[in-house]
């Protein structure tokens, strides 16, 4: 019984079913919002993940990465996000509905109160510096930081792995080139993250929960921030192991369980597969499947849409909001259609010019 | 114990540091605020609203607290540490082996962890809220910026300890700037960029080079990140914690309905 619920779970969290699961999960979260924001969803969520987790100590492979000093904050970082998009949630379907029958939202109607500083707030502060205080000096008491063997630049760990705060974009190395999953996609995320303010056109939902107003920025912001930030850290700390190979959470990490790589280009698939000939001398005529994809989707697809069924947004938008907004869900979509691509088709790269470096 | 204080709270030497009264009375809570440097960060009232631990969920609050315990406990360790490949390694070895009851590494490390994740949950909560639009654009800008400068602290932390989880971790994450598009050796458009056969990008001038002081993790990278870790970037996230905090009253105060 044990063993194969273990196998079960060892096949559910395959990446390709994480993902596709993860991502069900969420939007079926949020479309049936009212019942999984009730007490009792979150409790039974926390009640049933420390009856697993208590269960699961005693497999010696899920303990011995889970208990990683380094990896309980992954532990941390599951439950509170869990838990806040929970509350966030819950607050948003009561405001929805006190919105509904024309009540102001909660913080509405604590917002008309005015408190002194001292000693509300301050006092708030406090405990909660007290209380987090209390709670780290614990840790640090029972838990030892980690030390391992001196540096060696001559012993390669396997796997080697970044701070597990960039596991997620490591997680994309499988799918990207360096330049694009270590240089181009954080940099579109940090100026797509300044760039939300000035592209959210919507002026509803400004200092309260809500999910109704704004149902596409909040639904993004699910996906982008859970989906793919938080979920890719927990699937590069527990489920990679050495070779960057998938590894289920009872499986052990054999060194040697290699993944058959039988990847191929588009430019293969066209000249070799479909027109049956060998790959053109010329770089340009061999790619040239790939660059017209991706010119048509960076530069066709935005005015294209603009101009039919996106026109009542463009309008709404103005042209450079547009564009900008449109060019940086077009980044953060080739994420999921490379995934796709790579799962369905064995994809390799769309554009592969390895002479020049640039493979997308 | 009202009666015991009384004659102190009456001396000079109290009043020269607290110039307003004891009672509880809306002009001594008013003042309490007013009088004091590290108080007056905040208004002298505030909304029901941002009181709410539901709505705040205090990791702004957190963030902050988190970065001053890594201020001290940095601080401490900084007495004990010399950021050289020769001694690092051996230093955090002392520092574990010789400190009865150390825990300010721990303390160190569990909390950069923390704060990771507490300006993460942040974010999400001011987004969730709808707090970035009006006016409070540039705040939350600010505020991006700043959980970059939070990863990057913890980055070039990292690599301190010199042990193989260090280096290597390390040079997994800098070996992305290798493949910067024109500024890295082996990034998209690199070859481009030459006169004559001569590559101006090679590995002894690229953007990881320049972010190493080296072509590998080695004693230059450790001095590098021991100088952004403790002095470089923490002025700099000093500076705009202090605009972002000020922001946050000029804004308006604790996000809640406009």
């Amino acid at each position: 019984m044990g063993d194969t619920l273990r196998s079960l779970i060892d096949w559910l969290f395959e990446p390709t079913r994480y993902f596709l699961g993860s991502l069900v999960a969420i939007l079926a979260v949020l479309k049936f919002r009212k019942f999984f924001s009730l007490p009792i969803v979150i409790i039974a969520f926390f009640v049933f993940g420390t009856v697993f987790f208590v269960w699961a100590f005693g497999d010696p492979d899920f303990n011995l990465i889970v208990t990683k000093p380094d990896n309980i904050p992954i532990i941390i970082l599951i439950a509170s996000v869990v838990f806040f998009s929970w509350l966030s949630l819950r607050r948003a379907v009561i405001n929805d509905e006190r919105t509904k029958r024309g009540e102001p939202t909660l913080e509405g109607e604590d917002a008309k109160r005015k408190v002194f500083t001292w000693p509300d707030l301050v006092y708030t502060e406090f405990i909660c510096l007290i209380l987090f205080t209390a709670l780290l000096v614990i840790w640090s008491i029972v838990i030892a930081a980690p030390l391992e063997e001196p540096a060696e630049l001559s012993r390669t760990p396997n796997p080697s792995k970044a701070p597990w705060y960039f596991l997620g974009l490591q997680e994309l190395l499988v799918y990207f080139d360096p330049w694009i999953a270590g240089v181009l996609l954080p940099g579109f995320i940090i100026v797509g993250l300044c760039a939300i303010p000035y592209l959210d056109v919507n002026p509803k939902g400004n200092g309260y929960y809500t999910f109704d107003e704004r149902p596409f920025a909040v639904g993004f912001f699910w996906i982008g921030f859970v989906l793919f930030w938080v979920s890719f850290v927990i699937l590069g700390t527990f489920l990679r192991g050495p070779n960057w190979s998938f590894f289920g959470p009872f499986e052990y990490w054999n060194l040697h369980k290699l993944e058959p790589m039988v990847n191929v280009d588009l430019s293969t698939y066209v000249w070799v597969h479909f027109l049956d000939r060998p790959l053109p001398e010329s770089i340009l005529l061999r790619e040239s499947p790939g660059i017209v994809l991706l010119l048509g989707y960076f530069l066709v697809l935005p005015p294209l849409l603009g101009k039919t069924l996106l026109k009542g947004l463009f309008a709404q938008m103005g042209p450079a909001r547009y564009h900008i907004f449109f060019h940086m869900m077009l980044w953060f979509g080739l994420i999921p259609i490379k995934m796709l691509a790579r799962w369905v088709l064995n994809l390799k790269y769309i554009v592969g010019i390895p002479e020049y470096f640039f493979n997308v | 114990m009202q009666k015991l204080l009384d004659p102190i709270r009456k001396t000079q030497l109290w009043r020269s540091v607290f110039r307003h009264g004891y009672p509880d009375t809306p002009r001594n809570r008013t003042l309490a605020v007013l009088s004091n440097v590290f108080l007056h960060l905040h208004p002298v009232k505030v909304r029901r609203s941002g009181l709410r631990l539901s709505y705040t969920w205090c990791m702004g609050g957190l963030t902050f607290f988190l970065f001053l315990i890594e201020t001290i406990t940095g601080l401490l360790l900084m007495f004990y540490y010399r950021p050289t490949a020769e001694w690092a390694f051996q230093d955090i070895m002392g520092l574990r082996e010789h400190v009865p009851i150390g825990i300010m590494r721990e303390m160190h490390r569990w909390a950069a962890h923390m704060m990771v994740i507490t300006v993460w949950l942040h974010m999400y909560r001011v987004f969730l809220t709808g707090s970035y639009k009006p006016p409070r654009e540039f705040n939350w800008n600010v505020g991006v910026i700043l959980l970059v400068l939070t990863l990057l602290l913890s980055f070039t932390g990292y690599l301190l300890p010199w042990d193989q989880l260090a280096v290597w971790a390390i040079t997994v994450g800098s070996n992305m700037a290798r493949a910067t598009p024109v500024l890295g050796h082996e990034g998209p458009g690199a070859a481009f960029v030459s006169f004559g056969g001569l590559d101006f990008i090679h590995a002894g001038d690229d953007a990881r080079f320049g972010l190493l002081g080296g072509r590998f993790v080695g004693e230059g990278a450790l001095l590098r990140f021991y100088v952004l870790h403790c002095v470089g970037i923490p002025l700099a996230a000093a500076t705009l914690m202090a605009i972002h905090f000020w922001r946050v009253r000029k804004d308006g105060g604790i996000s809640g309905p406009l």
